[in-house]
């Protein structure tokens, strides 16, 4: 037994840290963030040369056919660096849900050019509703003789203005079997996205109208029954890992700040107020660490508890970063309250990160029905 | 990342798992149905067959009674009596505490003379730090061991000495140069508490039950040999124990989950039970949550001692985390059974037989030992994270 990464995970890890520190350091990001289009594809093209866009991608589709434990190690520091751009929700969500629920052709057809980088693709579920609940998700996908027609709006949609596909949640018939997912190419008659304007800025996502989209039959994913459960799986260890990234980042910041910040004639971090806040955060963060490491090993192992364990991830990480975050800015007193800080950067990221596939309220109603009470 | 048992470790845990099916004593539950000394022996006896069939202290070295196994195999066994729900071990703060530090800092014949007896539960230890006016800041403590010739003549007093009353030995911190500094003025030393000049005196605690007592010492004369380490290098020889004792209090707290659970689901209010109730269902996922971190936490630490990974702040939080989760868990029960909750044990219309309020006390008593948690977020903050020091 050994519950912990190996070498080369270990590796991988410091490697990544390395290369963002480099390669993504707050300037990058506050120049993304003021960009339209919010993709920073210079940096994408240097992590698809590393392979990370092919992390979870299996081989025979030209990805490295890694597992979601060293995905998360990856997104762990995408979370530490505030990294922006599609990488998380295309070369983690997209490529689920093609690796979960596609064809052999349709991953052929998707997956290596994700995989090299050259495309990027998204996942579109929730609506106006912001809802996971099947119940609520109404896109209609009507037949028609060659395939299907859709029409309806998804909400917070990430990167939908540059994917290449969407990956979209749609009912084909009433009632909770019937969900369908179909992929839909970025430039389809009758698409159309409009990039919210989001309070986390290292993010872009959109409302996505399908109006009378029509898709070929062979657009829907060959494997939608259980989909939808297994892309909040995916989508919760994704978005776990951010989260955890990203809290490490904030106390880091908050507590290298109380060591040189001064008042009443010593350092602010001597004062035990301070200490015990940041004590309580790293005690909550470390424990999650281990939830988010067995949530993500659950999948590579497909374990029996894998849905629920990716739900306590999300549950705990997302709140962790969202307390973490906010107690770090008020940590750094006025100072903080500033643009040019850059911990409002994490402060503002761990607001989108703890809705996104599922707040903790949600994950914590799945880990109760799936435990059986 | 690898979750699996070896072959060798799958059947050992069937092994352990099938002597406990067999074995489990019966009465040993029911403490306060029969009387104080029955219930010591029936305890001393359930130690000395675990002993027996080999299921204590299996890393301790094998000339010492131990087995020389590795972590692992420990935690296979500490895991089953979880499982199994039999009654904790009599000796377990010297098996913890003492056991592990003799090992470290004993003398040959110290750990031929002490060792195998803690295991067999022949002598039970007290543990002699906390004193009227050195609690959390114990190196502060008074009571004093003057050298005279062979022996030290030890005159003070200890407080909330667990089992004092019912114990053959005391592992005692006594201060023997109060010219130096606090920290290196204090020595570790083995009390046996037949020696004339000690008198006990229990006292009773919030929950009725008299664990804990006061300890005064009158010219109490001990063997210099009794002395555990260097003369004044007390305070290095008690951090070794500290530490252990630490690991030991962040125990996983999955039963008691459990048990909370059924407790909920059989609770009914306007005819739905409480885990369907909004509150009260997230309440207990978000407990779930942080037993499920806590299990895991503690397979990443024993991997980390496996693998000899020497591991960070990670490593520090767990007793915090425990004994808080702990008190979190007993909370929500009470909250839970409304009036019920106030109702003592042995109150036959309580729930459960009134052990809620038991549990909650109990809860309460943990966050002290080993550091209270604000004395954990001290040392996370400052040793941890490397804050700068409070004082
Ligand atoms: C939006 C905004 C508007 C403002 N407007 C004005 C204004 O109009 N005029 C004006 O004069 N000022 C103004 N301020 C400044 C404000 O009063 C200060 O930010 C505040 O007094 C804190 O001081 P500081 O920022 O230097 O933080 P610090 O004093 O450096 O505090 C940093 C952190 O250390 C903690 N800390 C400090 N000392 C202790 C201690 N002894 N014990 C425990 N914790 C401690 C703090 O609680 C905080 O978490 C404004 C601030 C903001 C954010
Ligand atoms: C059930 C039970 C069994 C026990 N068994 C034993 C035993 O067998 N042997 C033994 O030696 N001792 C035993 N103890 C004693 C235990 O170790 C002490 O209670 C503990 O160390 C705290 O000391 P204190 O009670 O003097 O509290 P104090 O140290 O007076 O603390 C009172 C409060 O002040 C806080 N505080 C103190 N210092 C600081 C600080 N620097 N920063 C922030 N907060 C601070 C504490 O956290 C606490 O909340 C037992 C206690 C209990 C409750």
């Amino acid at each position: 037994m050994d519950f912990g990464l190996t070498q080369e995970q270990e590796q991988l890890k410091s490697g990544a840290r390395d290369f963002l520190s480099h390669e993504c350091p707050t300037s990058v990001v506050r120049k993304v963030m003021a960009e339209e289009s919010g993709l920073a594809p210079e940096l994408y093209q240097k992590i698809a040369e590393l392979g990370w866009t092919g992390m979870i991608v299996p081989e025979e589709f030209g990805g490295l056919g890694l597992g979601m434990l060293d995905l998360a190690i990856l997104l762990e520091e995408c979370g530490y660096a505030a990294m922006p751009g599609p990488f998380a929700f295309s070369s983690g969500i997209a490529v689920s849900a093609l690796r979960l629920g596609g064809s052999p052709e349709q991953c052929r057809r998707w997956l290596p050019e994700l995989a090299s980088g050259k495309l990027t693709g998204t996942v579109a579920i929730v609506e106006e509703a912001d809802s996971l609940d099947p119940a609520d998700i109404n896109l209609s996908a009507a037949r028609d003789n060659n395939g299907f027609v859709l029409n309806g709006v998804k909400m917070f949609v990430p990167y939908a203005h540059a994917a290449d596909f969407i990956v979209v949640a749609a009912r084909s018939t009433p009632g909770p079997e019937g969900l369908d997912f179909f992929v839909v190419e970025g430039g389809a008659t009758g698409l159309s996205a409009r990039i919210l304007r989001n309070v986390d800025q290292t993010r872009r996502v959109c409302e996505v109208k399908f109006d009378a989209v029509k898709v070929p039959e062979h657009a829907r994913l060959a494997k939608s029954a259980g989909l939808l459960d297994r892309l909040i799986d995916a989508g919760a260890v994704v978005m776990a890992a951010d989260c955890l990234g990203g809290a490490e980042r904030a106390l880091e910041m908050a507590v290298e700040y109380s060591k040189v910040r001064e008042q009443f004639g010593r350092p602010i971090g001597s004062f035990q107020a301070l200490q015990h806040l940041a004590a309580e955060l790293i005690a909550a963060i470390e424990p999650a660490r281990s939830l988010l490491w067995y949530a993500a090993y659950g999948q590579d192992a497909a374990l029996e508890d894998a849905s629920r364990a990716a739900s306590m991830a999300k549950a705990r990480l997302s709140a962790v970063y969202s307390r973490t975050a906010d107690q770090s800015v008020l940590m750094h007193g006025g100072i903080g309250f500033t643009w040019e800080h850059d911990i409002h950067l994490w402060f503002k990221r761990a607001r989108f990160d703890e809705p996104f596939f599922g707040d903790p309220v949600y994950h914590r109603d799945r880990v109760a029905t799936l435990s059986g009470y | 990342m690898d979750l699996n048992l070896t072959a060798e470790e799958e059947a050992f845990r069937n092994r352990v798992r099938d002597w406990l099916a067999h074995n489990r004593p019966l009465a040993l539950h029911q403490r306060g149905v029969v009387d104080g000394k029955t219930w010591v022996q029936r305890a001393k006896d359930w130690q000395r067959r675990l002993y027996e069939a080999g299921y204590l202290a299996l890393s301790w070295p094998k000339e010492y009674g131990g087995q020389a196994l590795d972590p692992m195999r420990q935690a296979i066994v500490s895991e089953e009596l979880m499982r199994a729900n039999v009654p904790g071990v009599i000796g377990s703060n010297a098996i913890s505490m003492l056991g592990p530090t003799l090992i470290t800092w004993g003398t040959e014949e110290h750990k031929r003379r002490y060792l195998p007896k803690i295991l067999t539960g022949e002598e039970i230890w007290c543990q002699g730090y906390s004193e009227p006016g050195a609690g959390s800041d114990l190196a502060s403590l008074r009571t004093r061991a003057e050298l005279a010739g062979d022996e030290f003549v030890v005159n003070g007093q200890k407080v909330w000495t667990s089992g004092a009353h019912i114990a053959d030995w005391m592992f005692a911190l006594v201060r023997t140069n109060p010219d130096a500094p606090k920290h290196k003025g204090i020595s570790y030393l083995l009390i046996d508490m037949k020696s004339p000049g000690i008198t006990v005196r229990p006292l009773v605690q919030m929950n009725g039950e008299a664990d804990f007592c006061e300890v005064f010492f009158d010219n109490v004369r001990v063997p210099r040999a009794n002395l555990v380490g260097e003369l004044n290098e007390g305070w290095k020889v008690a951090n070794t124990t500290m530490v252990h004792e630490r690991n030991w209090l962040g125990a996983s707290p999955k039963r008691l989950f459990d048990k909370i659970v059924e407790r909920a689901s059989q609770q009914r209010r306007g005819g739905v039970a409480l885990t369907q109730h909004p509150l009260y269902r997230q309440r207990l996922a978000d407990i779930q949550i942080d037993v499920e971190a806590m299990r895991l936490h503690a397979l990443r630490l024993l991997s980390n001692a496996i693998h000899k990974r020497p591991g960070g702040v990670e490593n520090m939080v767990a007793k915090l985390v425990g004994t808080e989760l702990n008190h979190r868990m007993a909370l929500t029960a009470m909250d839970m059974l409304g009036d019920y909750a106030a109702m003592a044990r042995g109150e036959p219309s309580a729930y459960d037989r009134g052990v809620w309020s038991a549990t909650w006390m109990g809860s309460i008593a943990r966050m002290f030992g080993g550091g209270t948690s604000e004395i954990q977020k001290n040392v996370i903050a400052e040793r941890g994270l490397g804050m700068p020091r409070s004082r």
